[in-house]
């Protein structure tokens, strides 16, 4: 265990190091700060609005950086061969694949928080309303969705040499999900045969993300989700990851890393 | 004696690109064995099949038929790598950490203690004179400071066996030399030396026994003596076993 967390800390290390990072991490948490700063606090329509557009913002900043963050873990140790002297010590590649995953899930666990906070101090300012509940039981699903994705993402960069073309089809297919996943199962049944039989299996075999997205309730005021539905959206998200894990790691396994 | 390390019939083919050509045969049946506290001499022109063989030792490239093992476990286990130390021939380290924080993080990996982590760090900075370097970013090392890292995080587990892929290449001859030096105070420690090298004056001074490898062959193996018996001297040996015909027009 204290040899993942080694690797993880590398990852980590790494991601506060590089500059590119900041860009997007420093935008967002300008952009939330800057909504707030505009004085229109009064009308309700427009507060909805401008929270939306908040949490639209950290929901797209965050998959972009956890991501393109994941996407480049593998093929950079590969590219700089530093994968040798690593796998030279008494490490396994599972512990190796365990390890980037806990860095890069961590990390973005630190940048979810932090965009968060922003959201809740320049909202609950002006406002005068704190929500706190809601806004952990949101940064909760949010951060357990990202491990699906980050999961996703390893398994993807295993088989894709270049990180771009992984991060690329990642976004496409996790955006797809976010946005399409509700409406699938509706869209399925206004298709002729066999499009409503592909898009119905579909539904029930794919990763259910959207199921992770609380900002309605944050920004309509919902109130909670049940913590029995927080426990088994956890416990779903879960599965998956482990699912995505082994598939990456069965594929890192046999990898000839010399060629 | 015991054999720290051993290949038994190790046979490695990579698979062609293009299938119209054969698959390329690196190694071709190699059995080879290094007893405890040898400082052994791994040669071969390039493209022998030198960083193959370490390679399948470190478990990066699976054997296509036979097997190798370290302290008598199969290198499949990466429990074999416990007590091994390893420098590859072309490496960066992560460049944005400080060489200190590389060692460290290392040191995690084989489970050292953090008592022994410290003076571990400490022992090594001075070995290889980097400790005025210790707390600045890798990217910031000139070449030879970043030999100097890998030699240093080869040795941070206080390995009984050390496998070095041409250590020596692209350094200063100060820079040889100290390796060189690192090399016979490792030997005196008794501990277990196999690396590769084109250095053949260097081989013969340091070496107890050297094989010589060429296309994926064992073409000699033995003391430095017993491989350069009826040559002038290990270089002369080398060029008659790789088959090079000196021009007569001397
Ligand atoms: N990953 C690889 N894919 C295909 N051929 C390779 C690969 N690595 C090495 N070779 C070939 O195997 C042979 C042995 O290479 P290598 O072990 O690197 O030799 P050396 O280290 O002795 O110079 C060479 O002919 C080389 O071209
Ligand atoms: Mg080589």
């Amino acid at each position: 265990m204290s040899k993942i967390f080694a690797l993880a800390g590398v990852v980590i290390k790494e991601l506060y190091r590089r500059k590119d990072f900041y860009v997007l991490f420093v935008l967002t948490a300008l952009l939330t700060l800057g909504a707030g700063m505009v004085n229109f606090f009064h009308d309700d329509k427009i507060v909805r609005y401008v929270k939306d557009i908040c949490l639209l913002l950290i929901w797209v900043s965050a998959l972009v950086i956890s991501v393109v963050t994941t996407a480049r873990q593998i093929p950079a140790e590969r590219e700089a061969r530093t994968i040798f002297p690593l796998l030279a010590k008494p490490v396994s590649r599972a512990q190796v694949i365990v390890g980037k995953f806990l860095g890069c899930w961590l990390a973005t666990g630190v940048a979810l928080v932090v965009f968060y906070f922003f959201f809740a101090v320049v909202t609950g300012s002006k406002e005068h309303f704190w929500p706190w509940a809601a806004y952990l039981e949101a940064v909760w699903m949010h951060w357990v969705m990202l491990g699906v994705v980050i999961a996703m993402v390893l398994l993807g960069s295993i088989y894709f040499a270049a990180p771009s073309s992984t991060s690329t089809i990642t976004i496409i297919v996790v955006g797809g999900i976010l946005l399409l996943g509700t409406h699938l199962k509706i869209i399925a049944l206004q298709q002729p045969e066999p499009m409503q039989f592909i898009l119905t299996l579909g539904y029930f075999v794919m990763p259910h993300l959207e199921w992770y997205d609380l900002r309605d309730f944050v920004v309509y005021d919902m109130g909670l989700v049940p913590v029995r539905a927080v426990a088994l959206a956890t416990l779903y998200a879960a599965v998956w990851t482990g699912i995505f894990l082994v598939l990456a790691w069965l594929g890192f396994r046999r990898k000839n890393l010399t060629t | 004696m015991t054999a720290i390390l051993q290949t038994q019939k190790l046979r490695v083919e990579y698979r062609s690109r293009d299938f119209r050509q054969g698959n390329k045969i690196a190694l071709n049946g190699l059995d080879l064995e290094v007893h405890a506290g040898e400082v052994f001499g791994f040669l071969g022109p390039n493209g022998a099949g030198k960083t193959t063989t370490m390679n399948v030792l470190l478990g990066f490239v699976p054997p296509s038929s036979g097997g190798a093992s370290l302290f008598g476990i199969d290198v499949r286990q990466p429990i074999a790598r416990q007590r091994i130390g390893y420098l590859p021939e072309l490496t960066y380290y992560y460049k944005f950490l400080t060489a200190e924080e590389l060692l460290r993080f290392y040191a995690k990996i084989f489970g050292l203690t953090r008592a022994e982590t410290d003076k571990r760090i400490a022992e090594l900075l001075k070995l290889v004179e980097l400790e005025h370097a210790a707390k600045r970013p890798i990217k910031s090392y000139s070449k030879g400071m970043q030999q100097r890292v890998g030699l240093a995080q080869s040795l941070i587990n206080n390995p009984d066996l050390l496998i070095l892929d041409e250590p020596t290449s692209g350094l200063d001859p100060l820079g040889r030399m100290k390796v060189r030096e690192i090399i016979q105070r490792l030997k005196e420690q008794g501990k277990t030396v196999f690396f590769s090298s084109h250095e053949l004056g260097e081989v013969e001074a340091i070496c107890d026994r050297v094989a010589i490898l060429d296309q994926g062959d064992l073409k000699a193996i033995g003391t430095v003596a017993e491989v350069s018996a009826g040559s002038a001297n290990l270089e002369q040996a080398f060029l008659k076993i790789v088959g090079y015909q000196p021009s007569s027009a001397s």
